[in-house]
């Protein structure tokens, strides 16, 4: 058995390579998070807002598609380094131990290559529901207040909104957290206030969000 | 603390023939075991009457039994090195374990550390990852007064905490995805915390990685289980920081060959 000559090929992707691209997409798609659900809290100041916002948003197509093609990149990116990490992650352990107990590892951080796939499938129904319109019958590429107020009315597709924001708010906790750690940026000094100040993010991401199926539910929006 | 006494355990241990052959586990009767010995002195025990009976002893790796080689590697109840914090293998005391037990002892687990039989794997990736660039060359000839070199007192201490591993491998089985970065950005932080680590800094960091892909570990999530189960307490922190001199180094080294620099 020698010990110093390798036969092994390297990847030519490296692991922490992949890793920064998904930090760096991870910053792109939180900044549209962020902003997509400050800009949705409209839906409370009734139908003129709302769908005047909207109006505002495709006003310019080059900046329209502009921002959707980032966005698009940004997903498929990170979700094809997700992946790819995620065969290499199961190849290295090919016998898994009978007993292992997690001393660390927390529920946000286990759930990660869960929450992922969940947010994936989240946002594709998403676009098919709100954008594209395929999802209901009644859609209407001016009016977004009624969209909204006809598609949450059922309780099995706002039920699925809440699951994905929850899954959303996991996600983006350890995500956070993650793409400091990944890109270097994490230190002893800024450790706790980034935490504090994620779980506070987080938080607010998933309770404005899933305000807006519970607010048509409860029949404060209609 | 009170005194020594007899406890008597049951034992789950993985059984392997050789590379590549199925493993598996098999119970063991163990009675009778002091709580005063280590954990290492349990299984001599347990070989000891094996071998009376005729079987085949169980393969164990150690060497120094007293915390500083960093052979002894059992994943003990799914934690490697077992339930005391700070403490390999070597150092745990029945003492840690009570009456009726049952203790599950399995290897590392990991593509890149093939078990060569039962408890013992060939931990020469590491090796080859330290033989890739974690050094620091050095030209021989007179000796170099000590204190020539200033060494700001805090980098001293941060490498000093880096350099306390001693390559036991426990990060590696303990992380989910087998990722073997704690190690790495342990060996990274180390030398480039130092200013005899400076030359050849980006050379290291990027083929320390490179060769740590090639043998097969995992990628870091953050989950923090090596440092959880790292004997000499390295801080996930070493990680952020051979991160941080690895994209550096990938977007700053000069390609080979590339002019001299100057203005644009
Ligand atoms: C709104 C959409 C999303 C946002 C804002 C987001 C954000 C992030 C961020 C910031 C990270 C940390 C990167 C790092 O490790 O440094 C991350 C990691 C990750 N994301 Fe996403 N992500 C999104 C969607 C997705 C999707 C669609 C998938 C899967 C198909 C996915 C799978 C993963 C995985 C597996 C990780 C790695 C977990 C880890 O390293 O601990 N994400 N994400
Ligand atoms: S970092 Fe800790 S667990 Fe990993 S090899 Fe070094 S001493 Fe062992
Ligand atoms: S036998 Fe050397 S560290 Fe345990």
């Amino acid at each position: 058995m020698s010990a110093i000559q390798s036969t092994a090929e390297r990847p030519v992707f490296g692991s922490i390579t992949l890793k920064a691209v998904m930090a760096l997409t991870g910053i792109v798609l939180y900044g549209f998070v962020f902003v997509h659900m400050v800009g949705n809290i409209q839906l409370y100041q009734g139908p003129e807002k709302i769908n005047g916002y909207a109006a505002f948003l495709k006003s310019v197509p080059p900046l329209l598609w502009g921002t959707r093609i980032t966005l698009l990149a940004a997903v498929l990116l990170h979700a094809l380094a997700a992946f790819t990490l995620w065969r290499r992650n199961l190849a290295a352990r090919p016998v898994g131990y009978a007993h292992q107990s997690f001393q660390a590892a927390g529920i946000t951080s286990r759930t990660m290559y869960w929450t992922g796939p969940v947010i994936a499938l989240f946002v594709i129904y998403h676009l098919l529901h709100f954008t594209l319109g395929s999802a209901h019958s009644q859609f209407s590429h001016t009016d977004v207040y009624t969209n909204v107020v006809v598609g949450f009315s059922n309780v099995w597709v706002s039920g699925f909104y809440v699951l994905a924001m929850l899954a959303l708010g996991f996600h983006l906790f350890h995500g956070g957290f993650s793409l400091f750690q990944t890109l270097g940026l994490r230190t002893p000094k800024y450790e706790k206030p980034i935490k504090l100040v994620l779980a506070v993010l987080c938080t607010v991401i998933v309770v404005v969000n899933v305000s807006f199926p519970i607010a048509v539910l409860a029949g404060l929006v209609k | 603390m009170s005194g020594s006494k007899d406890i008597n355990i049951k034992l789950r241990i993985w059984r392997q023939k050789g590379p590549g052959t199925k493993g598996g586990l098999v119970s063991y009767d163990v009675p009778g075991v002091s709580t005063d010995s280590s954990f290492l002195e349990m299984l001599d025990l347990v070989n000891e009457r094996l071998m009376e009976k005729g079987d085949e002893p169980i393969a164990i790796d150690h060497d120094c039994r007293e915390g500083i080689c960093g052979a002894c590697s059992l994943v003990i109840n799914g934690v490697p090195h077992g339930p005391r914090a700070a403490t390999t293998t070597c150092q745990l005391h029945m003492r840690s374990f009570h009456e009726g037990q049952t203790i599950t002892v399995e290897p590392w687990m990991a593509k890149a550390f093939p078990v060569i039989k039962d408890l013992i794997v060939d931990r020469s990736a590491y090796d080859r990852i330290i033989a890739a660039g974690g050094f620091v060359s050095v030209n021989t000839g007179v000796g170099v007064d000590a204190n020539a070199i200033p060494v700001p007192k805090e980098n001293a201490e941060l490498a000093m905490d880096a350099a306390a591993c001693i390559g036991c491998g426990a990060c590696a089985a303990a992380c989910p995805n087998a990722s073997a970065m704690l190690f790495v950005g342990a060996k990274v932080s180390h030398l480039g915390l130092l200013p005899q680590g400076q030359p050849e800094r980006q050379e290291r960091v990027l083929k320390m990685v490179e060769q740590m892909d090639a043998e097969g570990f995992g990628g870091c999530t953050n989950m923090g289980e090596c440092e959880a189960a790292c004997p000499k307490e390295i801080k996930l922190e070493v990680i952020a920081r051979m991160n941080r001199d690895y994209i550096g180094a990938k977007v700053t080294k000069r390609p080979k060959g590339a002019d001299k620099g100057g203005g644009a």
